[in-house]
């Protein structure tokens, strides 16, 4: 069985920037539960084998091209998906706690 | 139903050429069947007529005016959702995008427009491609147009349906782990998911950027050639995208002619959790490319048993870390908790209220499958079952020049049915996902009815990285064969669309 506990899943969810409600954290203990328990079976593969790992599908190295000035997006068209912004910038709330 | 509406694009493009359609007459036909059938079928997320029939309009006038034209400009197309437009709303199925108009136009689109293709809409999807049946998407599902109360396959289930409905004659999908070729078996369709790299996936909001590819969706072989022929090659945009072309598709669909070619069956996909009917069409296959000069060997891939589980561990954590940009700053949502929040609850609250349950949950289990104390256990070791996978591939294609499997282990399900079970619903891509796995291309073609169900089965033709051409030359080919068989298309058989007015 998988440690997956409610307690976990808020841990997680707390570290992904997701606020859960309390029926959320119990449908999800159950569901990432069984799904963590089948992906486990990826250990089986390697039982007595030692492979390297792979990150990519086709391998590629030192991807370069020539250092020349492209247009880029305008401050305007930069902020034009903004929620919020003024004088230029992203407006966001405070940043840290009054605490 | 205007019969314009129902030609190969291939044929269409042959008939703007010669002046006997225009591009504004074939956009409105196209556009007029969205009007009649779209409120049933909801393949599209976004349509502004007025748009496309401007650049249909434009091409016209340039044709008219002698001007030396793309060989598919003037021909419709639907574009998937996740790929960024600068007119028109880009939300990837979610409502965390909703209504947001992107700064700049992906490579693809880039490409569609600078050859002249009016652009009928962007196409429903699986909330960021997190799907096998559209019904994650923030904004319901889409149809199958076969039977209505069915999926159309997902993620790509709005581009699936378009041209199975045909509201288009072609579109673009992207393919993470199927997300392509399994709509393109239960509605009939034809689907490629290109080599990775082949296609640019600058602007395709990123789902897993180890697995995503862009490739053509259509009706017919060829015409999923010419679209992937527009569409590919290099991006300095990409540092992902291959520097070499990988020659011309719509040559490679036009040999008709698999003598000599090796075509293997991979014995771990079949049997065990395939449905009857999808097994009994595949081996009839199976004889018609041996009795056409293709010589059937069968390959075994063990680790494939092994497929899923790295998948939903590799994409996930892949997931849970580019999903990180919506963050309620830059674009999209933002939901503001009462009170005087700091921005750390305000990006949880709108990550909340902006993403869904199977979103939620994949970049959950990403995050745990990348925290330490789990990651040698979890994504290290999903990513060493990567390189099994790619060497059981590679294996196979000593003996074989293309593989071949049932795309899908099942026709289309009902709505609804597998919603609460999400290991049943990551069953269905258990073919799929190998290829994506490997980077190697993988194509979906039109395979006959089920005996039970009278609904489609697709099969599933796979080859070596960069060999893109090879599934298009048998694909053609077995394409070809049914055709001839069958007297018509596959899509031929599809029931009519009720038509409101």
């Amino acid at each position: 069985m998988s440690e997956i506990t409610p307690d976990l899943v808020r841990h997680l969810a707390g570290l992904s920037r997701i606020l859960v409600t309390d029926e959320e954290v119990e449908r999800f203990t159950e569901q990432l539960s069984l799904i963590v328990d089948s992906v486990a079976k990826v250990n089986e593969a390697l039982a007595g084998v030692d492979v390297p790992a792979t990150s990519h599908p086709i391998p590629m190295a030192n991807v370069f091209r020539e250092d020349i000035v492209e247009p880029s997006l305008t401050q305007e068209q930069a902020l034009s998906g903004a929620p919020d912004s003024g004088e230029g910038r992203f407006r966001v709330a405070a940043i840290l706690d009054e605490e | 139903m205007s019969e314009l509406i129902r030609k190969n694009a291939s044929e269409l493009v042959e008939l703007l050429k010669s002046g006997q359609v225009s591009s504004v007459e074939l956009t409105k036909a196209h556009l007029d069947r969205s009007a009649a059938v779209d409120q049933d079928v909801h393949s599209y997320l976004y349509q502004n007529p007025e748009t496309a029939l401007a650049a249909a309009a434009d091409i016209d006038r340039r044709r008219a005016a002698g001007e030396q034209l793309h060989e598919l400009a003037g021909l419709p197309i639907a574009v998937k959702d996740n790929l960024t437009t600068t007119d028109a709303p880009t939300t990837s199925g979610s409502k965390i995008l909703e209504g947001w108009i992107p700064p700049y136009d992906s490579t693809v689109v880039k490409k569609i427009r600078a050859a002249g293709l009016p652009i009928l809409g962007k196409t429903n999807l699986d909330e960021f491609a997190m799907g096998s049946s559209t019904e994650f998407s923030a904004f319901g599902p889409s149809r199958n147009p076969w039977d209505l109360t069915r999926i159309p396959g997902g993620s790509g289930g709005g581009s699936s349906s378009v041209v199975a409905s045909f509201q288009a004659p072609v579109a673009i999908g992207s393919d993470t782990g199927g997300s392509i070729r399994f709509p393109a078996s239960v509605t009939g369709t034809v689907g490629n998911k290109p080599t990775y790299g082949a296609v640019s996936r600058y602007g395709l909001i990123a789902l897993a950027s180890s697995l995503d590819q862009v490739g053509p969706v259509s009706r017919n072989v060829l015409d999923s050639a010419l679209i992937q022929d527009l569409i590919a090659g290099h991006d300095p945009h990409d540092s992902t995208s291959l520097p070499e072309s990988l020659g011309s598709m719509a040559d490679a669909a036009r040999k008709l002619d698999v003598k000599g070619m090796r075509i293997g069956v991979i014995k771990e996909l079949m049997g065990e959790g395939f449905q009857p009917g999808v097994m009994n069409r595949f081996k009839e296959s199976i004889n018609l490319l041996q009795q056409a000069g293709a010589e059937i060997v069968e390959v075994s891939c063990p680790n494939f048993e092994y497929a899923i589980a790295a998948y939903y561990l590799i994409l996930p954590a892949e997931a849970s870390s580019n999903l990180a940009k919506f963050d309620s700053v830059r674009f999209g949502l933002r939901v503001a908790p009462e009170g005087n929040p700091t921005i750390e609850r305000v990006m949880a609250a709108t990550r909340e209220a902006g993403f869904g349950p199977e979103v939620k949950r994949r970049i959950i289990l990403g995050t745990y499958a990348l925290s330490s104390g789990s990651y040698e256990h979890f994504y290290g070791a999903a990513l060493k079952v990567r390189t099994l996978i790619q060497r059981d591939f590679a294996a196979a294609f000593e003996k074989a020049d293309v593989l071949i499997s049932p795309t899908a282990p099942t026709t289309a399900f009902k709505i609804g049915e597998k919603l609460e079970d999400p290991l049943a619903m990551y069953l269905n891509d258990i073919a799929t996902i190998p290829a994506n796995l490997a980077g190697i291309p993988g194509m979906s073609i039109p395979n006959g009815l089920a005996d039970e169900d009278g609904l489609p089965t697709g099969i599933q033709l796979l080859a070596p990285a960069r060999a893109d051409a090879r599934l298009y030359q048998v694909g053609a080919a077995l394409e070809k064969m049914h055709e001839d068989i069958w007297g018509k298309r596959m899509i031929d058989f599809a029931p009519e669309l009720e038509v409101r007015s």
